[in-house]
């Protein structure tokens, strides 16, 4: 691996992070890293999503605060307790998630982060400095707006504009471009290197391999939690950034695959150009065709955040299909409730169990019961036949080897008996199709193995699978079919033994596309 | 009609107006940092009881709407570490507090149940003085009643004029966001809470000092509630709580002078009047736009790992 090298032009060191470690409860997010970020460089923060890098970043803006390592600005220690600090030092951050508020004005909002703000706001003053920084940088945006009024793209330059109106120094900008239609990106990538050129640092948080290879000038890749290397872009190629971001490790396949009758067999469940709107941030859903099939696992790759919990959500009706058609056993079931679709034999674990899956302060046996009431209602609903619901949960803790303490709150469980409790509850009653989103998430090697072998019992047993993971070495070992998203689109279709994982990786990160994908 | 009745309901209005309009704008104040209190009645109860017990002893007026102000302030440094400090339930602190207010302020008030005091001084406007006096009396104020609206006027400017106010609204819409800019979220709900409870004090002094210039358990009947529907009708705007304030009294003051006029309609019907006033316009405003209510309202700050 290449040694750290300043950019020839500008070798002045800016910031040292060194040794830096976090822990969140069940998750090494930070794993003594060290990072060294120059004056007048663009400098790219590569990874997986959960690869560390927005916690180390967080750190570094006070927002979170680490476990141990230190922080040096100039080759003097300096101390980040709050993001107070980190503005004290003239590091400024965009979030993933916008921070701007959207009741307030773009004036109001920058305001809010101005370091030499008065006593009495002087709105008028504001708005001046305003237009003169958005015309230096090409940053056009109304002052007087309200935030809620804006695009993302111009959301995006209000964040940038509020960086550089409170002095900042280094911007730390985690993933910018994931909300940005491609002519936005150019205009941000202009806009970053005109800041460049007036000395400024920029950490660019990106998982998007091409963006990176174009604007950067070094880049440090993270794989779980530690740092793979440091290259500078000329050094670098796209598939060298592939191979270090993703492990490489065959799977040791020792999963029977099921023959599949396809064509024999009506599909389970059937999407037809499928088109999704959601709120906010989300990722819209663009033209999907799947089908999954009795007895098959059907793996979905990407990094998330490019339309897996809207695929999810869809095919389950949390979210409605804007256009196309949904079939499921061979019915149309487009625009049917959540209920319905769950007693027709459903199942569904979504990639968040505690705020998606649980009511967290009902106990575990509530919340075994609580998705198929009808089940377990005795005399027209005002008894419940708690009983039953053990015996039903007990058989399924046995052949999986959970067990699960009944009377606590589900908010009390930890991350990975959390987990449990949603696959004990969901793969009860021998769903016919089922959802399953980042299933071993928290899991212990143990547990990751008996969900696994659930999966395949349930598919041996002819149910179909349809299987969201960010875990490539997961979907190859288990999956009879992949299919890769990205940006809300399909834009790849395998079988596992026709490809690899940097083939996929290629198309998670958006650098290669698949052509002709409807297969 | 006469010319002197509406004048009397006007006066009333002003009269009674006056405390539900500092009320309302020490909610405001606490709403737009993020937390609701719904312990405005038991505040404003204890604050009445003991300003009122402070200017029996001391026959000075000006002490008791000082004691009346920090009482206020006290109450919700209470709710403040409950729902700050501690992230209690915001809404089960609050009725808690109320509670709490009704059995403090009873043991407060209980030897000046009926007591005789010299309230806030009237000062009648000089304009007015060559008016008949049956005219000019309804319209001798207290300096509490002049400052209101000033009151409201300071709390607007502050709200949206200021870095203070600036840096409480972004704590209300987004906690995280606030954080971020440098500010410390529990600080700014903290001085959130104490000036809104010194606007709340301010009110329950004008209720038992000025207005009334009497104590008996219970006196405030809800205010606090009413204040915090005003919050609402008003949109967190101090500007339009004027309005409010006005409305709401205006419509009280009206039903008294229908019952004394004789009408043949029960009075506990005509007694609810501005309460049926107040649903109709919560529910004409039911559907509020977006972004009017603090974003953030009634949420815990969990703060950051």
């Amino acid at each position: 691996m290449p040694k750290l090298l300043p950019p020839e032009s500008h070798p002045t060191l800016m910031i040292s992070m060194r040794e830096i470690s976090k822990t969140f409860p069940g998750v090494v997010a930070n794993d003594r890293i060290d990072l060294d970020i120059y004056r007048a460089e663009i400098h790219a923060l590569l990874g997986e999503n959960g690869a560390g890098k927005s916690t180390l970043m967080k750190i570094l803006y006070g927002f979170y605060r680490a476990d141990s390592g230190r922080i040096f600005l100039d080759g003097q220690s300096l101390s980040i307790q709050s993001p107070h600090d980190a503005r004290l030092a003239q590091i400024g951050m965009v979030f993933q998630d916008f921070t701007l508020i959207p009741a307030f004005s773009v004036a109001e909002n920058i305001a809010l982060f101005l370091p030499d703000l008065g006593a009495v706001l002087d709105i008028k003053d504001v708005n001046l400095r305003i237009e003169q920084l958005s015309a230096r940088y090409n940053l056009k945006v109304n002052p007087h707006a309200m935030v809620s009024e804006l695009s993302i793209g111009e959301q995006q330059k209000v964040e940038i504009l509020k960086l550089l109106l409170s002095d900042a120094r280094l911007l730390i900008l985690d993933e910018p471009t994931r909300v940005l239609a491609p002519h936005e990106v150019d205009a941000l990538f202009q806009v970053l290197d005109g800041l460049r050129k007036d000395g400024l640092a920029i950490i660019l948080i990106t998982h998007k391999i091409n963006e990176v290879m174009e604007c950067s000038d070094r880049i440090t890749v993270l794989r779980r939690g530690r740092v793979v290397g440091t290259v500078p872009q000329p050094d670098a190629s796209e598939s060298m950034l592939v191979e270090m971001m993703f492990e490489k490790k065959l799977s040791d396949v020792e999963v029977s695959r099921s023959v599949i009758r396809k064509g024999a067999l009506q599909p389970l469940l059937k999407l037809h150009g499928v088109y999704t709107r959601s709120e906010g941030l989300g990722v819209n859903l663009v033209d999907i065709d799947l089908e999954v099939c009795p007895g098959e696992i059907v793996g979905v790759a990407g990094v998330s955040g490019n339309g897996q919990k809207e695929l999810g959500d869809v095919v389950l009706g949390m979210i409605k299909c804007l256009k196309g058609t949904k079939n499921l056993f061979g019915k149309g079931v487009t625009h049917h409730s959540i209920q319905r679709m769950r007693k027709s034999g459903i199942s569904y674990i979504p990639e968040n169990p505690l705020t998606m899956a649980a009511a967290p302060f009902m106990t575990v046996l509530e919340n075994m019961a609580v998705t198929k009431t009808w089940r377990y209602a005795r005399q027209g609903g005002l008894r419940m036949d708690w009983q039953a619901v053990m015996t039903d949960i007990e058989n399924t803790m046995k052949r999986m080897g959970f067990s699960l303490p009944w009377y606590v709150p589900a908010r009390s469980l930890s991350g990975g008996n959390l987990q449990r409790m949603i696959i004990v509850r969901e793969l009860t009653h021998d769903p016919r199709l089922i959802i399953a989103s980042y299933l071993t998430r928290g899991l212990d090697v143990q547990s990751t193995i008996a969900a696994h072998s659930a999966l395949i019992q349930a598919r041996e047993n002819g149910a179909g699978v349809l299987l969201i993971s960010e875990s490539l070495e997961e979907l190859f070992k288990l999956s009879d079919r992949l299919i890769v998203l990205y940006a809300g689109r399909i834009v790849g279709r395998f079988r596992p033994k026709e490809t690899d994982s940097y083939e996929i990786g290629h198309l998670m990160t958006g650098t290669k596309v698949q052509h002709d994908t409807k297969s | 009609m006469t010319l002197l009745s509406v004048l009397g309901v006007l006066s009333s209005a002003i009269f009674s107006g006056t405390s539900l309009l500092y009320t309302t704008l020490g909610e405001i104040i606490d709403q737009r940092s993020g937390i609701v209190n719904l312990g405005l009645e038991g505040v404003m109860l204890v604050s009445a009881s003991s300003g009122f017990a402070v200017t029996a002893i001391t026959d000075n007026p000006y002490l008791g709407v000082l004691v009346s102000i920090l009482a206020g302030a006290l109450m919700n440094m209470i709710l403040g570490f409950l729902v700050i400090s501690r992230r209690a339930n915001q809404l089960a602190s609050g009725l808690a507090l109320m509670f709490f207010g009704f059995g403090l302020s009873a043991w407060i008030g209980r030897s000046y149940v009926g007591a005789k005091i010299n309230g806030l001084p009237r000062i009648s406007l000089p304009g007015l003085s060559n008016l008949p006096v049956l005219y000019s009396s309804l319209f001798n104020f207290d300096l509490l009643i002049y400052l209101v609206i000033p009151a409201a006027i300071l709390v607007w400017w502050l709200l949206f004029h200021t870095r203070w106010g600036l840096g409480l609204r972004a704590v209300g819409e987004n906690a995280d966001t606030a954080y971020a800019s440098g500010r410390n979220p529990l600080r700014i709900r903290y001085q959130a809470l104490f000036v809104g409870g010194l606007l709340v004090g301010l009110g329950a002094a004008h209720l038992s000092i000025a207005y009334t210039m009497n104590w008996t358990e219970y006196m405030t009947a809800g205010r606090g509630f009413i204040a915090v529907a005003l919050v609402i009708f008003s949109k967190w705007n101090p500007l339009r709580a004027i309005v409010g304030a006005l409305l709401f009294s205006g419509a009280v003051a009206f039903q008294l002078l229908l019952q004394s006029s004789g009408i043949q309609i029960s009075p506990f019907l005509l007694d609810t009047i501005p309460y049926i006033l107040t649903i109709l316009v919560l529910i004409a405003w039911g559907g509020t736009p977006k972004h009017s209510a603090p974003a953030s309202l009634g949420r815990v700050y969990q703060g950051t790992e």
